[in-house]
């Protein structure tokens, strides 16, 4: 098949620990080999220029139905920001929520290869493989939300973790789904009952169970079944000042535990969107970031990995399995909402968030963001999302990138604030001089992220046997712009990315497209009588659809690509 | 001030996007260059020149340019889309969309417009002298950022949805309208000068209303308060002053609670 040489670029493969020497990238049928294996093809002088592996997005929300649902209440996204049909491409419409064909080529711009959609409701399975089979380009995994499942609520009351370890690898199974999402755990269900659970303590209605016990259960179920991700955990009261008490009450309860899998991971918790959890003061007048406090904890702890969740500062539409939120945001700035419950299993809700520059606690959010990423002592756990599109869409990552790296840049968007002197009395960016360079970036987009999913075996990184995806920047380490503005418009517009072989970006366009696939996690632990039992009855009794109608069948999902667990404790 | 006129040939056959035929694309070119401007029919993207006779040459800016339309409008749409100044005279009837965006300038259509006439008008001065159709001066669909400045007139009648999260300017039509007039509104002023079939004001949190003739239906949400007399397009009249919409959230402001008001003449 084909093969192509990378030439004289400066390689960055954190899983490597190369960092920006001088390097020759071969590539053979779609994988990375050995330089001299390459006696043929095309050659890409990328000298001058920075070479990573293809970007790997640890938490995005692409896919699905409440992806869909924002797109349908905002038509207004899409207004004088759609993109008609180029040689390549089709049609790309939308902004904070983009069509699914103006996010595969909008990640492909920016050297992304592989994204995770962090939020997939088990009912609605289906449709999230039809929008991944949409979507170019990008290889995309799913995870399941269980943080408010009724069968995991019931066993882990009862300290079953083999009957919930059964249920959930036959959930993987039943959604093609890649590991454990646990949003609001327990608040989302007594919201139901017109409640909320805000501390990891308040008891859920009916079911009687806490939050600190389904997370540590949970935790307990990931480990013994040697999932490829941890638990991947959005905690109780998101977003409330005072958020980062129950966030560090919530991080305490993964001390202690081991990580048992061959995947390469460390952590057995990763607290997405750290941002929004770590918020200091009692109400929005005394709103302050408590950074700090959040990263000296972190910092110590090897078993956390989190994910930033940057504010980006841009109009955008909020959307989560965290019901109970979205009902208190829609409160707050009485623009649209759309909510939903999903029979046993979760529920959602969408809401438009303009994130203003004038605003006072918008820009306290936005130094809380860059605060934690400059804090952080190990970038291989800090990874680098917006959350998209929460805290603000995927398209900005360039722009995070350039604050990260260019105080400048920093200081020059704080002092253009209208409250710049209440935001820096709230926080600490405008003490921070820190830096991140190339190779942090690297750790925070793509070899972190990869290792933190298990997968760093295929992506994240340019070892021989791994998937040819490879972005190049139009950076030279050596003489970095001084214009900070340069560094986001390098990695905006990748100079080349290629995915699984192919050029797919040729100068921050879009050439060519490659067939995407679905990654999801084949535990083999087997079912239970007993859980095989549970199962028929829920059905019966309570959901919607037939069991037959409810797992995703096959042909339903797009070229996939299962890593294959064999319980550890089996 | 110079003048460009354009006379539309009308040989097309779906809509034509007229959103260049504006005095900020035209500033600082001439006729030829004029007619290499595009704009589309369908998914088709063409030239103004295919569909239009151009004569004369624009000013250096937008303020100094006057464009004329003629010939057959009926069927092109988006005519003087985001122009910020200058003037736009269209001698007949035009379609959808005339002066949505508008930041300044003056617009005038002689003839009747479609729907979505002026809507998210931030400036300007925008006169219809026939009827338009529905969405007048309204927000873009799912849009909460309403009009927010400028002065809609339409001489004639309007269909429905008027002014649709108004939040600033003054919507003023002589005729009547149908249904839904400042639904949502949150500040402005709207004037109807003949009969309004219903639904006024509702989920309206600020602003005024004003309607001369009936209100065949109005909104339970309205509560009568007091008479008061008020200038009104250059004229002073009397006129009864409800509150509203009292089931949405209602703002304070200085202690006191902002209503959204309609006042229908005595």
């Amino acid at each position: 098949m084909s093969e192509m040489i990378i030439k004289n670029g400066f390689v960055f493969d954190p899983l490597a620990g190369i960092k920006g020497e001088k390097k020759d990238i071969g590539i053979k049928d779609g994988k990375i080999v050995d330089a001299s294996e390459v006696k043929k093809g095309k050659e890409i002088d990328a000298s001058g220029k920075t070479v990573m592996a293809g970007g790997v997005d640890i938490h995005t929300h692409v896919v699905g139905p409440k992806v869909n649902v924002g797109r349908l209440m905002r038509p207004e996204d899409k207004l004088f920001r759609s993109r008609t049909k180029e040689r390549n491409t089709r049609m790309q419409m939308g902004f904070a929520v983009p069509s699914t064909y103006a996010t595969g080529y909008a990640y492909a711009r920016m050297g992304y290869a592989y994204v995770n959609e962090a939020a997939m409701p088990p009912l609605h399975s289906p449709h999230v493989h039809e929008e991944i089979r949409d979507t170019p380009i990008l290889d995309i995994s799913a995870m399941p939300v269980m943080g408010n499942n009724w069968f995991q609520m019931e066993y882990l009351k009862q300290g079953e973790i083999e009957n919930n370890a059964a249920y959930t690898a036959w959930l993987l199974r039943a959604t093609k789904g890649i590991g454990i999402k646990c949003v609001n755990p327990g608040g989302t269900e007594a919201w139901g009952w017109g409640m909320n659970c805000l501390t990891i303590h308040d008891p859920v209605p009916y079911f009687d169970i806490t939050p600190a016990e389904i997370v540590k259960g949970q935790i307990q179920t990931n480990e013994f079944l040697g999932l490829p991700h941890s638990l991947h955990v959005h905690g109780n009261n998101l977003g409330n000042p005072g958020s980062a008490e129950t966030t560090l009450d919530t991080l305490k309860l993964a001390e202690g535990i081991t990580t048992n899998n061959k995947f390469g991971r460390e952590q057995v918790l990763h607290n997405t969107h750290l941002q929004f959890h770590s918020y200091g003061g009692t109400g929005w007048g005394d709103f302050e970031s408590a950074s700090q406090k959040m990263m000296d904890y972190v910092n110590k702890q090897k078993n956390i990995s989190f994910d930033v969740g940057f504010v980006t500062l841009d109009e955008t539409t909020t959307m989560t399995a965290d019901g109970p939120f979205e009902y208190h945001l829609n409160h707050l700035n009485h623009l649209k909402w759309a909510n939903v419950d999903v029979e046993l299993e979760t529920a959602a809700g969408v809401v438009p968030f303009v994130y203003d520059k004038n605003s006072k606690v918008c820009d306290i959010q936005w130094a809380i963001g860059l605060e934690l990423a400059l804090l952080a002592k190990d970038h291989m756990k800090c990874h680098l999302t917006t959350d998209h599109p929460n805290a603000g869409p995927f398209t900005r990552y360039p722009r995070v990138i350039k604050w990260l790296m260019s105080k400048q840049a920093r200081d020059e968007l704080l002092h253009s604030f209208k409250y710049a002197d209440k935001v820096i009395d709230a926080t600490i960016i405008e003490s921070m001089d820190r830096e991140l360079d190339l190779y942090e970036i690297a750790q925070m987009t793509r070899a972190g992220t990869a290792k933190c999913l298990g997968i760093s075996n295929m992506y994240g990184g340019l070892t021989p046997g791994m998937n040819a995806n490879v972005a190049i920047y139009d950076l030279n380490p050596e003489d970095m712009p001084k214009d900070p503005e340069m560094i986001e418009s390098a990695f905006s517009r990748a100079a080349y990315m290629i995915k699984d072989g192919v050029v797919v970006v040729e100068n921050g366009d879009v050439i060519a497209t490659t067939p995407r696939k679905t990654i999801w996690t084949d535990a083999k632990y087997p079912l239970n009588e007993l859980v095989e039992r549970d199962i028929r009855e829920k059905f019966l009794k309570y959901y919607t659809v037939e069991l037959e109608n409810y797992m995703v069948f096959d042909d339903h999902v797009y070229n996939t690509v299962p890593l294959e667990v064999e319980s550890p404790a089996a | 001030m110079s003048t460009v006129t354009i006379t539309s040939k009308g040989a097309h056959e779906l809509y034509l996007e007229a959103y260049n035929v504006t005095p900020d694309a035209f500033a600082g070119k001439t006729a030829a260059e004029i007619a290499e401007i595009e704009c589309h029919e369908g998914n088709y993207k063409g030239t103004l020149g295919e569909y239009f006779d151009i004569a004369g040459s624009a000013g250096a800016t937008a303020e100094e340019t006057t464009i004329i339309v003629n010939g057959d409008c009926k069927k092109i749409k988006r005519i003087g889309q985001k122009m910020s100044a200058g003037n736009v005279i269209v001698e007949g009837d035009c379609d959808m969309y005339i002066g949505g965006w508008m930041q300044g300038g003056k617009l005038l259509v002689k003839g009747n417009v479609d729907s979505f006439c002026g809507i998210a008008m931030a400036g300007g001065e925008l006169t219809v002298e026939g009827s338009a159709q529905n969405h007048v001066g309204s927000a873009y669909r799912g849009d909460w950022r309403g009009m927010t400045g400028g002065v809609l007139r339409v001489k004639g009648s309007v269909g429905n949805d008027i002014g649709t999260f108004i939040n600033g300017g003054t919507i003023i039509i002589e005729g009547d309208a149908f249904i839904h007039v400042s639904t949502h509104g949150e500040g402005g002023t709207i004037i109807v000068k003949g009969n309004v079939e219903g639904r006024v004001g509702g989920q309206m949190v600020k602003g005024d209303v004003y309607v001369y003739g009936d209100i065949k239906y109005m909104m339970p949400g309205f509560k009568y308060v007091d008479e008061v007399e008020a200038e009104v397009d250059g004229e002073t009249a009397k006129f009864a002053h409800y509150i509203g919409d009292l089931g949405e959230r209602h703002p304070k402001r200085k202690g006191q609670i902002v209503y959204g008001n309609i006042y229908k003449k005595l």
